[in-house]
C-alpha cells in the first residue's frame, strides 16, 4: 500500500548516438523495448513502442541524409558506406521515464522537413516506393507526437507513451489526491 | 530475415521469418522479384506466420509486390499474420486490397 512516505517513482534515461544506417533500426527497437520494460506496459504496448521507434529511426536513416536524387534507396543496404564516401550522418536516440511515462526522442542533423504538417499527413511521401505511413503510425501508436524540424539543420521527433494500467490507476489516485496541480 | 520459396503450379509461396523492416525489406523485394521473373507466377502467397515485426518499410515492400502482380493481371494473398503484425497492417489499409487466409492451403484454393 502506498503511504505518504513512499519513495518518489524512480527515474531513468538512456542516450545513444548511432550512425544513421539500417542496421541500427533493429538495435533501436531492442534498446527501447528493454528500457520500456522498467514501466508497467502490456506486451501490446511494448509492440506499439517498437513500431513507433522503428518509424522514427527509419526516417532518420532513409530521409535525413540520403541523396535527394536517389530517394530513400540510398541507405537501404545499411552498413558502412562503400568506398568510404560521404558520412552516413548520425541519429541520436534518447529514452527517459519518470516512473509513469516513457519519452522517446529521435534526433538527426540532416536535411530537415520544409512543411512538417504536410509531411505528417497519412500517405504523404517524397519516395514513390514508400507508403507515407511512418508519421501516421507514430501518431496512432503513441500518446503524444511532436515533430520539430528545420531545413538544413535536422529533425527531432518526440513521442510519449504511458502504460494504460498506470493511466487508469493514475486517474483514480488523482481523484483522491491532494497534491497541488 | 529468413526467406523460403515454393512453387505450386502458377502460385509462388514466399515464407518470411523474422523482422520485415528497412534492413530486410530489400532482401524480400529482390528475392521475390527474382522468383516472380523465373516462374512467371500469377499468384503470390506471402506467408507471414513467422514474421515477428513489420513496420512501414515492410508494408511498402509488400504493397510494391502487390502492384507488380496486379499490373500483370495476377493477385496476391497474405497468410497468417500475427496479431501485432495485423495491427500495423490494419492501419495501412492493405487488408482492403489483399485477402488474408489462415493457412497456405486456403490461399491456394482461394
Ligand atoms: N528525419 C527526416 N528528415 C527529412 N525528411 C523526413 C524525415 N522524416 C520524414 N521526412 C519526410 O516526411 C515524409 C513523410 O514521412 P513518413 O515517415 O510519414 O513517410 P515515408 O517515410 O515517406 O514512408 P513510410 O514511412 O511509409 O515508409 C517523408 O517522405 C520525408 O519526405
Ligand atoms: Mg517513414
Amino acid at each position: 500500500m502506498r503511504t505518504v512516505s513512499s519513495p518518489a517513482p524512480l527515474k531513468n534515461h538512456v542516450r545513444m548516438e548511432m550512425a544513421a544506417v539500417a542496421d541500427n533500426v533493429a538495435l533501436s527497437r531492442v534498446t527501447v523495448a528493454a528500457f520500456a520494460a522498467q514501466l508497467d506496459f502490456t506486451l501490446d504496448e511494448i509492440e506499439d513502442i517498437r513500431v513507433a521507434v522503428s518509424e522514427a529511426v527509419t526516417n532518420a536513416v532513409v530521409h535525413a541524409y540520403g541523396d535527394a536524387d536517389l530517394g530513400g534507396g540510398v541507405n537501404h543496404g545499411g552498413g558502412v558506406n562503400p568506398a568510404g564516401g560521404a558520412n552516413p550522418g548520425t541519429v541520436t536516440l534518447e529514452v527517459a521515464h519518470d516512473g509513469e511515462a516513457l519519452t522517446i526522442i529521435v534526433t538527426d542533423h540532416g536535411r530537415g522537413i520544409a512543411d512538417v504538417a504536410l509531411a505528417r499527413q497519412p500517405a504523404y511521401t517524397t519516395d514513390p516506393e514508400r507508403m507515407g505511413l511512418g508519421f501516421a503510425i507514430m501518431e496512432s501508436f503513441s500518446d503524444e507526437l511532436e515533430v520539430a524540424s528545420e531545413v538544413g539543420r535536422g529533425t527531432t521527433v518526440r513521442m510519449v507513451k504511458r502504460p494504460r494500467a498506470a493511466r487508469a490507476s493514475g486517474a483514480g489516485e488523482a481523484a483522491g489526491d491532494d497534491r497541488p496541480v | 530475415m529468413k526467406i523460403e520459396q515454393e512453387v505450386r503450379g502458377r502460385s509462388l509461396i514466399i515464407r518470411l521469418g523474422g523482422e520485415l523492416d528497412v534492413k530486410s525489406a530489400p532482401e524480400f523485394r529482390e528475392a521475390t522479384e527474382a522468383a516472380l521473373d523465373r516462374h512467371s507466377s500469377n499468384h503470390l502467397i506471402l506467408n507471414l506466420e513467422n514474421v515477428s515485426f513489420v513496420d512501414s518499410s515492410g508494408l511498402g515492400a509488400i504493397l510494391g509486390r502487390y502492384r507488380r502482380l496486379q499490373q500483370g493481371g495476377g493477385r496476391m494473398s497474405l497468410v497468417a499474420p500475427a496479431p501485432n503484425v495485423r495491427r500495423v497492417m490494419e492501419l495501412s489499409g492493405l487488408f482492403k486490397i489483399m485477402p488474408v487466409f489462415r493457412a497456405e492451403e486456403r490461399a491456394l484454393e482461394g
